[in-house]
């Protein structure tokens, strides 16, 4: 039997890993991710989890070191946040482009200059087209059976790519909350052993990463957009199956009071419970609003966002990264042009908001909700509204 | 018969586009890089074998004579030798 327990999101999201029993951690600390990083350091040196841990020097080194353990067979976690997912920018099309299912945890963090520890979801978007797999979840328990699912989904054989678990810094990743954390036994259960089908070995030589002329870089390049595509399957497989063994079940677009609003907010992350709370009020005040919440960013879902928001007049997108010169936000963006080309679909309005560890509040949703119907109804001559900036 | 390289499609790739027979880059044709060739001219080549040491394709070898011949499916024409050679026996021409 499961035990609730109350935990610092970081230490839950370690004791998954060890739980999902890693056999190599390489990972560097970075604010606000390091109390993962020190508590699977403190596990492994205590003996409590068996597996390979290397200190590197930098993030590039922490991505690359997963990559070789990878493809080496080895069951591979790591995680960083911000500045640190930058650097291992380049390693990480390598990851998914290999095909090497590597899981990590990313405590959303803000982009430097002015230097902020704060989170947001600049770092997110910046790894956008990185091919991984990128779920966000929006509170402890989320985080914790999401690496167990991670484990799962990368490494299904019909997969076999990178996935990234996304937890807001600091609003999740230093908070205490109470949450069940599985038995060893059921997530043996739950996870089968890690099989790379053509690992690095003497027995049987392979060459990983080699160089591809343009007579066959496309082939390669749609052979892997072909299987993110896919994995959609997969990972709704696993959400259904972690469901039946545990009793939470996820979706890749979940609806808080959807179903007969008028008005939708669409958020991703931690914000989202804050913004149910939002919705809450303004429902018992008679309004028409309903809430949609982002959980699967990659491969997007797009028959099931689709969906979710066909009888809506208003959907209201909050962004919490900036697409600076473009459209806004890299999420609405995503939303306009998935819904284009559709007969029935509401108006769209961005936000940006919560930038660099701004707080939005209940009142703040309530706030965003009214402007943003006041903007569908009246329209706009900005591309978006920047949510709290004082000018 | 088996596709070459050019005819695989995106389903004949192994995973990851992994390469599962060894050594097989000796398949790769880096000779229709060239625009020049290397021209010997082995009355006045003393086999010191400097070319072949300096080759960075490693593409030449010694003949049953002695001499050292650089193998045209691979040399990419970079003329290396022909700056290395003590005794000025090779030259670089224009491929037609």
């Amino acid at each position: 039997m499961a035990k609730r327990v109350g935990m610092e999101v970081s230490v839950a999201v370690a004791e998954a890993a060890k739980l999902a029993n890693v056999d190599v951690v390489a990972a560097y600390p970075i604010t606000p991710q390091t109390h993962i990083v020190e508590h699977l350091a403190e596990l492994v040196a205590d003996g409590e989890l068996d597996a390979e841990y290397i200190p590197v020097e930098s993030e590039h080194s922490a991505m690359s070191a997963c990559l070789g353990a990878s493809a080496a067979g080895a069951r591979t976690f790591t995680t960083t946040a911000g500045q640190g997912l930058e650097l291992m920018h380049e390693v990480l099309y390598i990851a998914s482009s290999m095909r090497l299912p590597v899981v990590m945890t990313v405590a959303n963090r803000a982009l430097s200059a002015p230097l902020s520890v704060w989170g947001d979801h600049s770092d997110v978007m910046a790894v956008r087209d990185t091919g991984w797999i990128q779920i966000f979840v929006e509170n402890g328990q989320e985080a914790v059976d999401n690496v167990l699912c991670a484990f799962r989904i990368a490494e299904d054989h019909r997969v076999l790519l990178p996935v990234m678990v996304h937890l807001d810094g600091f609003h999740l990743s230093h908070m205490i909350e109470p949450l069940f954390l599985p038995e060893a036994s059921q997530v043996d259960q739950f996870i089968p052993p890690y099989q790379y089908p053509l690992p690095l070995s003497p027995d049987k030589p392979v060459t990983m990463g080699d160089f591809g002329p343009p007579f066959i870089y496309s082939e390669v390049k749609w052979a892997q957009e072909v299987n993110l595509r896919a994995a959609k399957k997969v990972i709704l497989q696993c959400w259904n199956e972690f469901g039946k063994l545990f009793h939470r079940y996820y979706s890749p677009v979940e609806s808080y009071h959807s179903e007969d609003a008028a008005v939708l907010l669409l958020t991703m992350g931690s914000f989202s419970e804050t913004a149910e709370m939002a919705i809450d009020k303004m429902r018992a005040e008679g309004k028409s609003v309903g809430q949609i919440k982002l959980r699967l960013w990659r491969p997007f879902p797009f028959e099931e966002l689709r969906k979710a928001v066909k009888n809506a007049e208003i959907l209201i997108v909050l962004d919490r990264a900036l697409s600076f010169g473009g459209p806004g936000g890299p999420v609405c963006s995503e939303i306009r042009s998935a819904l284009y080309d559709q007969d029935k679909k509401p108006k769209v309005v961005s936000f940006v908001g919560g930038l660099g560890g701004r707080d939005i509040t209940m009142a703040g949703f309530e706030e965003i909700v009214s402007k943003g119907i006041e903007v569908a109804q009246k329209g706009s001559t900005r591309e978006f509204e920047m949510f709290g900036v004082r000018e | 018969m088996p596709k070459s390289a050019d005819e695989l499609t995106w389903k004949d790739l192994e995973l990851g586009a992994i390469v599962t027979e060894p050594g097989n880059a000796s398949q790769y044709k880096t000779g229709d890089w060239r625009s020049q060739k290397p021209v010997r001219d082995f009355d006045r080549c003393i086999k010191c074998g400097l070319c072949q040491i300096f080759c960075p394709e490693g593409c030449i070898e010694q003949n049953p004579d002695g001499y050292f011949e650089p193998n045209l499916y691979y040399c990419k024409g970079c003329g290396i030798c022909a700056r290395e050679c003590w005794t000025k026996v090779i030259t670089m021409v224009e491929e037609e």
